[in-house]
């Protein structure tokens, strides 16, 4: 990892049309929280960023997780423990939930990479079931009641992070200093070599690329990544609960993903959008939340199964 | 005799016949997804509501037509694996050719709907269907009572499992099947309807699971999301198996029941994560599962 | 999306549409509930209808109060429920969150209801966490908790004759502080508990455990887990026959729908402890036919009776303190009144937060003494309010102290 802070849109070689697409995002998120509630909002970027995370790994590596809710939810159990009861700091809190999903995502990534395609996808899905059962059985996590009442504190000693705008600022800048970060991943001739090893493994073998490697590392930065989001979340909603940590959640990322668009540069942050905002506005709708969502996957195989963005992107005949 | 880790050999013959009862579940569910994805490639994620609507029609079909279990048994097989041949004409069948991601998603997206549309229509706690009059009361067998019910359950599956098996291995139907797994367009040029032919098997997956789910509405509570969890087991018992395998899925069906069950004696609160352990244990050491063949 | 919701506000704003803004009192009432998974039929739209009904029947528009409700499904998430409940809060102006069936996502409701100075009223929720450790100025706890079941059937069957216990349970925080409950009556009464055994939640075979319980010897089989598990648990008690063999079923969390889902036929001679029977009295028949007539024909479960009448008795409060602003206060007031409805007589609102009544002890009917659906139960005894929760000092909570 590039351990450099937030890059500049000009270092990394953008085309133009992304970069003005990535000015007009950070515009609209200075707006949005006088528009819409910020805490919904906040609940958006935590998603967009797990699922960019995880389309690091399917999108440019080539392959899916099935499991990517251990790094998410253990890494909020951490960081909710670290917040709560050992009184870290929210910066620090945050950042050991990170480590946390560093670490899971090397071993599980050590022992999955060593297979492919569908099995690679069942192993993380295995390890992930079963780290949510030492999530129910370990004491510290609060069996299904989860970990409440997480105290939100003062990040740096200077930013009240009880205030939700000022909470959501500082989401916003890790959403964007993450979102970049993934950019210049892919982007760079790290990125490369990733690609190559998805188009065609064996040719990546026969240049001389150590694959695993490669791919270990990957993993490692999207767990990590996937960690962040989990840990801020924990942050914002002052809990961490088993829901996190189940398959279903899973599942989710996928979904939001693959509605976005996999592969593309913007498609996770649509596709999360898109997921929470049905999850949040179609509550009232009461029992009929499954149908519509069902009958959106449904429609969104059938015809849009470049997922939105993959479909804007094949319109206007430019990579978004 | 000795106890076996403090449980009396009874006592564990017992659980044993117990854990081969839920293999049968298990086995038959996931023959019908091996079945489905061996030939059209598709996970198929809408066999947990499947199974659901196995159980529900069986229910219908007793309070809103006075039909009992014998004729639900093969009513619901039909009416189930209509309407999955209706999924496959309409969508399915477009999505042969992609990853199988598109095949889960869709199929994940039905039976979303599906379970939806259950849960409105009848509610969430579900419904009671008894045990037919035949098959009621039980036998002790000296170490354990075994309601005369569960025994049918065990002979029946193992009757359709290793009847399935042998209608696909060992005969020209069977073969011609296996074929056009391997290579459709030459089965085609040899005048088999490949198409209809991938259609029927769908139907007869999802019968299949309809059947099950016939077989399981006296035992369990006959509910809209009684197939929401059991999905994710019978996947991992076909991965575990060797994806495609028809042996691998019955055998490993039954075996993983058995396991399942013996873990629930001595540690309970693992039992329905065992499974899991168990396929990565697999998976590590036989990359394409236990009866599969490595590609 | 926004015009869609205001939409669904317009169309169930209830009351008082026509009066004139001066001295007007606006209530705006939030049901959040499980509406389309495990807990729907024992909460879920039924709960809303009870929650229209008590401002129906309060009569709100004659007392120059404009009540309104929203409702939400949280999915059984604890982030989705404290999510909705932030934004009711902040951003749509609700005074009260009502029921929230699932600790978890009760625990959530507790903690933002707080911050933010409002009421959360709780129906469907078990854990007694909330008027324990966890308690809070801004919660009332209406219907039931976990204390209160345990104590009710754990008692009557003790003292039954029924003094050596196996444990069925559901391997998770509701199910471990049932058992733990119980446990500490049964022993208490000088009654045995010779094993338990913990299962995973939504497991759909207990056959396993059932045998296990079978060779324990013990009496009585606590089943300690809920919904499904409980069904799922009491049919396969009746395949494996063990009622005929001498031992018996104390169901500890169980509902009406969960009795109607089973049917007598598997359902019969469960002991259990419930707070409200639609066939008690005139008044709780009449509500009956009501919530019948709103809710698929489905017959009001305790937490249906519960969100009626803590939102009648909320609705009280507000009116004696002209005002809903301040959550803290209208708890107070509720505190500070006495309560009387039609479902649950007269009672008290103690300083934890806990409703205190008088809880009963059911067994459900054979086939043949059943006159028909819903005529489920006949009462084996009445738990005096006074015996029937948790004593306040055993409960340890914070804000009792002062």
């Amino acid at each position: 990892m590039s351990g450099s802070p937030t890059p500049h849109a000009k270092e990394t070689g953008m085309p133009k049309h992304q970069r003005a697409i990535v000015v007009a995002m950070v515009a609209v998120l200075l707006v949005l929280p006088h528009l819409l509630y910020p805490v919904f909002v906040m609940k958006v970027l935590c998603f967009a960023l797990f699922a960019c995370a995880f389309n690091l790994l399917i999108g440019y590596v080539g392959l899916l997780s099935f499991g990517h809710a251990l790094f998410f939810g253990w890494a909020a159990y951490v960081s909710a423990h670290a917040a709560k009861i050992w009184g870290f700091p929210p910066e620090l809190a945050i950042l050991s939930g990170m480590a946390c999903g560093a670490v899971l995502g090397l071993v599980v990534g050590a022992l999955a990479i060593r297979r492919q395609g569908i099995y690679f996808s069942m192993i993380t899905l295995a390890l992930a079931q079963m780290a949510y059962f030492f999530a129910l059985q370990a004491p510290f996590t609060g069996g299904e009641d989860g970990l409440q009442r997480v105290p939100r504190g003062t990040m740096f000693g200077l930013l009240d992070l009880r205030n939700d705008l000022v909470l959501y600022y500082v989401v916003a800048a890790i959403f964007l200093g993450a979102f970049l970060l993934i950019y210049r991943i892919v982007h760079s001739p790290f990125g490369q070599v990733l690609k190559a090893i998805r188009e065609n493994e064996p040719r990546a073998v026969s240049l001389g690329y150590r694959v695993d490697q490669y791919k270990l590392a990957a993993f490692v930065m999207s767990a990590a990544l996937a960690g962040l989001a989990g840990a801020v979340k924990s942050q914002i909603f002052q809990l961490a609960s088993l829901s996190d940590v189940h398959w279903t959640m899973s599942g989710e990322v996928v979904l939001m993903t693959l509605v976005g668009g996999l592969g593309t540069v913007f498609g996770p942050i649509v596709g999360a959008a898109v997921i929470i905002s049905m999850q949040n506005y179609l509550a009232e709708l009461g029992s009929w939340v499954t149908v519509v969502q069902g009958v959106i996957f449904v429609v969104c195989v059938l015809a849009f199964r470049r997922g939105i963005v993959g479909e804007i992107a094949a319109k206007l005949k430019k990579p978004l | 005799m000795p106890d076996i880790f403090g449980i009396p050999p009874q006592a564990l013959f017992g659980q044993l016949l117990l854990g081969l009862i839920n293999g049968a579940f298990y086995a038959q569910l996931s023959l019908g997804l091996a079945i489905i994805f061996g030939l059209l490639n598709i996970i198929n994620f809408t066999h947990g509501a499947q199974y659901m609507m196995g159980a529900f029609v069986a229910w219908m079909l007793l309070n809103w037509l006075g039909l009992g279990y014998w004729w639900a048994l093969v009513a619901a097989p039909v009416v189930v694996g209509a309407f999955g041949i209706l999924i496959e004409r309409t969508m399915l069948r477009h999505l042969y050719k992609l990853d199988h991601l598109y095949g889960l998603l869709l199929t994940f997206g039905i039976a979303l709907i599906v379970q939806g549309l259950f849960r409105d229509q009848f509610g969430s706690t579900g419904l009671p269907y008894r045990i037919p009059a035949e098959l009621r009361g039980g036998t002790d067998l000296g170490f354990m009572f075994m309601p005369n019910y569960r025994g049918w359950v065990v002979v029946v599956s193992l009757v359709v499992c290793f009847g399935t098996w042998f209608v696909i291995e060992k005969t020209k139907l069977g073969s011609y099947l296996r074929a056009a797994t391997e290579n459709p367009a030459l089965v085609q040029s040899f005048g088999v309807n490949v198409p209809r032919m991938v259609m029927l098997t769908y139907g007869f997956g999802v019968g299949l699971a309809a059947f099950t789910g016939v077989l399981a509405a006296p035992i369990y509570q006959v509910s809209p999301l009684m197939g929401a969890d059991i999905i994710i087991v019978v996947f991992a018992v076909v991965v575990i198996g060797g994806m495609g395998s028809i042996l691998g899925s019955i055998l490993t069906g039954f075996g993983l029941g058995i396991v399942e069950g013996l873990t629930k004696v001595f540690y309970p609160e693992a039992s329905s994560t065992v499974i899991f352990v168990v396929m990565v244990i697999v998976l590590l050491i036989k990359p394409a599962g236990l009866f599969g063949r490595a590609r | 999306m926004r015009n869609l919701k205001s939409m669904l506000l317009g169309a169930i704003t209830l009351a008082g549409l026509a009066l004139p803004a001066a001295a007007q009192v606006n209530v705006k009432i939030g049901v959040l509930s499980d509406m389309s998974s495990l807990y729907a039929d024992l909460g879920g739209a039924g709960s809303v209808a009870a929650a229209r009904m008590a401002v129906e029947d309060f009569n709100a528009a004659a007392k120059g109060m404009r009540v309104e409700i929203v409702s939400a499904d949280h999915q059984n998430r604890a982030d989705v429920g404290s999510n909705i409940a932030r934004q009711w809060f902040d951003r749509d102006g609700v005074d009260v969150i009502v029921d929230v069936p699932n600790s978890g996502v009760a625990l959530a409701v507790n903690g933002v209801a707080r911050e933010k100075n409002k009421v959360f009223l709780v129906s469907g929720a078990a854990t007694s966490a909330l008027t324990g450790e966890q308690c809070s100025p801004n919660t009332v706890h209406w219907t039931y908790d976990t204390w209160a079941l345990a104590n009710g059937t754990g008692k009557a069957i003790v003292q039954q004759g029924g003094d050596t216990w196996f444990f069925l349970t559901a391997d998770y925080a509701f199910g471990h502080q049932l058992e733990a409950d119980t446990s500490a009556v049964v022993t208490k009464l000088g009654g045995r508990v010779v094993g338990s055994v913990r299962h995973p939640l939504n497991g759909s075979d207990f056959s396993s455990f059932l045998l296990q319980a079978q060779a324990s010897r013990a009496k009585i089989i606590g089943v300690a887990n809920a919904g499904g598990d409980t069904i799922n648990t009491i049919k396969q008690a009746g395949e494996f026959g063990i009622v005929r063999r001498g031992q018996s079923l104390a169901g500890l969390l169980i509902f009406i729908s969960d009795v109607h889902g089973l049917g007598l036929e598997a359902a019969q001679g469960l002991v259990f402890t419930d707070a409200f029977y639609w066939d008690a009295n005139d008044g709780t028949r009449a509500f009956a036919r009501r919530m019948a007539a709103a809710n698929r024909g489905i017959h009001p479960t305790m937490v249906h009776a519960g969100v009626y009448a803590s939102v009648t008795h909320y609705l009280k409060a507000v009116e004696a303190n002209k005002s809903a602003a301040d959550g803290k206060a209208t708890v107070d007031r509720m505190k500070a009144l006495p309560t009387d409805d039609a479902l649950f007589g007269k009672g008290t609102v103690r300083v934890d937060g806990r409703k205190i009544h008088d809880m009963y002890l059911y067994e459900v009917k054979k086939p043949s003494e059943s006159k028909g659906a819903w005529d489920y139960y006949k009462l084996r005894a009445t738990i005096p309010a006074a015996e029937a929760f948790r004593p306040l000092a055993e409960g340890k909570c914070p804000i009792a102290g002062s």
